[in-house]
């Protein structure tokens, strides 16, 4: 089993033996590899009825519910983490659901595609549309991602809220970037955050 | 460690029933000096008794779960989900199902002799809640000589006699499975049953319950308690597709009082069918018991706080199309697991036939089920 990249990233910098919840869990497949590998308590939040379904049958204690409303019932610092992966740019208020998992997890992993990635810029600066690339496949009026943020957007949010980094990653492909170009080079993001 | 019990242990197998010992002290302060139980017991008894599964029927139900109803002669009520090769199997586990207290299928209700006065209680039958007929499996699984159960598994009133186990019982529930079911009886689910419970009473057959010695019990109220209540287990969409505006048996209306529309005759079938089965007095003892149920009541009126340091897992299923406990109630319950930090999975799947949709063949329940259930082994 490999796990997508930022997801293995995720995997790999949870401690052993944490509380984890994670938003957005699909089918479980993160969580399943922090169960198994790094023996977490992993509870996961997971809006379709299919893919909580095939993580119920793996197993897994997930429950079917939306990131904007549902956040609200688990007490403060429940988790030592809470993950969203690729749901920030989805949610119709990311500033709540941000404080909200700030809340609720003692530290916070964010993963999103970077709308500042080269790619993205040259297909809107010389072909005037709206990007499809392999990170954001899907055409303007089916998309899910309603507020597309690059990573200095995403930079400058959490400091305007003064939450502190623990850690980043960038990402083009599977392929890891550093340096002070990532929000030029890199197509996805992570961030470790804390309170 | 227990003993492994013989297989010819006579308190394992279909058809059984036990006279535990009282006093069962009941919510409602009156106590029952014997209670009689009705149970099946199917599979074995692992050697260190971790594979117990407890089944917790519905309102109508019994504890036929997996056999055939000895009067009507029908399979057991809920083949689909226990049975070699289900879910809950047999082979694997060693399954219970009793027979609730109120019930009319053998468990002391208001049918039973009162040991006191030598006939039927009728309505001196204490009124009973959720939570003393899980005492009273409580009481059975000690006499089976189980502690621990690896999960207790019910829909409807089943599912929240799983909640009354998982809040009464913490230490004794490793995993709760709690179908299309709610915390507590809603105003719209208090007021249907008020509706059958005085169509009941309505009968001037019901005699203030005091019909046993009669040839005629309340049996026209038992049957349109029986229809309405009936309407609120379907759906809208699904009596639509069943029988539309369809005619029953005939070219035109008759422009009189037949039943001239398919629904009719298959609602009136249902309460027919119904009286010849279940008692009239439990139809009013247990519909009592369920519009008494509000977990969060009997815990200082949190929710979350009947499962504060619970470390059984819970698994919740909702139906799309269930408006008798809709989604919303499981919501509800799923959110104060969260609050108590319970470990719990909750899904709405979709299903055409409303609430009954818990025993009817919806293929994605059986895989969630059975996911749940493997995952706690």
């Amino acid at each position: 089993m490999s796990l997508r990249p930022d997801l293995a990233i995720i995997a790999d910098h949870v401690d052993q033996g944490s509380r984890v919840l994670d938003i957005g869990c699909g089918d479980g497949e993160l969580m399943a590899s922090l169960r198994d590998l790094r023996g977490a308590d992993v509870r996961g939040v997971e809006l379709d009825a299919r893919n909580v379904s095939s993580a119920v049958a793996r197993g897994l204690s997930v429950v079917q519910g939306d990131v904007e409303t549902d956040l609200a019932y688990y007490p403060d610092k429940a988790f030592d983490y809470a993950i969203l992966s690729q749901t920030l740019q989805t949610a119709r208020s990311p500033d709540r659901v941000l404080s909200e998992l700030l809340r609720i997890g003692a530290r916070v992993f964010v993963s999103f595609p970077n709308f500042g990635y080269w790619r993205v810029r040259a297909s809107f600066l010389f072909g005037g549309r709206m990007p499809v690339t392999p990170a954001l496949p899907v055409s303007w009026y089916e998309t899910e991602n309603i507020h597309q943020l690059t990573i200095d957007d995403f930079r400058a949010f959490i400091a305007e809220r003064g939450v502190i980094v623990e850690g980043e990653w960038f990402l083009s492909g599977a392929r890891s970037v550093t340096g002070g170009a990532a929000n030029l080079r890199a197509e996805h993001a992570v961030f470790l955050l804390r309170k | 460690m227990l003993a492994a019990p013989a297989l010819d242990d006579r308190r394992f197998g279909l058809n059984r029933r036990v006279t535990l010992p009282g006093p069962l002290t009941l919510d409602g302060g009156a106590s029952l000096s014997q209670i009689e139980i009705a149970y099946e017991t199917y599979g074995t008894l692992d050697a260190d008794g971790a594979n117990a599964v407890l089944i917790c029927h519905a309102l109508t139900g019994d504890q036929h779960v997996a056999s055939a109803h000895p009067r009507t002669g029908k399979p057991g009520w809920w083949t689909r989900m226990v049975g070699e090769g289900k879910p809950i199997d047999p082979a694997r586990h060693f399954i219970v199902c009793a027979n609730v207290l109120g019930s009319c299928m053998g468990t002391s209700g208001p049918a039973s002799i009162d040991p006191a006065t030598g006939v039927p209680f009728a309505m001196r039958f204490p009124v009973i809640t959720l939570r003393d007929m899980v005492r009273a499996q409580a009481l059975l699984l000690d006499h089976l000589g189980i502690w621990n159960l690896a999960a207790v598994v019910g829909g409807s009133m089943g599912g929240m006699q799983v909640l009354e186990w998982a809040a009464t019982y913490p230490a004794r529930v490793r995993s709760a499975v709690v179908i299309a079911s709610a915390a507590r009886h809603s105003a719209q689910n208090i007021a249907f049953h008020e509706v059958g419970r005085q169509a009941v009473m309505a009968d001037p057959n019901w005699r203030g319950g005091q019909y046993y010695e009669s040839k005629e019990g309340p049996s026209a109220g038992l049957a349109v308690a029986r229809m309405a209540a009936h309407i609120t287990y379907l759906s809208e969409a699904g009596l639509t597709d069943k029988f539309g505006r369809r005619l029953q048996a005939r070219e035109s209306k008759t422009f009189g009082f037949d039943a001239d529309f398919q629904v009719e005759s298959y609602l009136r079938h249902q309460g027919l069918s119904f009286v010849d089965r279940f008692d009239a007095n439990s139809y009013l003892y247990i519909t009592r018991a369920m519009d008494y149920f509000d977990l969060a009541e009997e815990h200082g009126g949190r929710l979350a706080d009947a499962f504060r340091g619970s470390k059984t897992r819970f698994c919740l299923v909702s139906f799309d199309s269930d408006w008798l406990y809709p989604t919303a109630e499981s919501r509800a319950i799923v959110h104060a697991l969260n609050a108590s930090g319970a470990a719990a999975s909750f899904v709405e799947l979709s299903a055409p036939f409303g609430h009954d949709s818990f025993l009817l063949d919806v293929p994605e329940l059986f895989r969630v089920v059975d996911g749940f259930l493997r995952a706690a082994a």
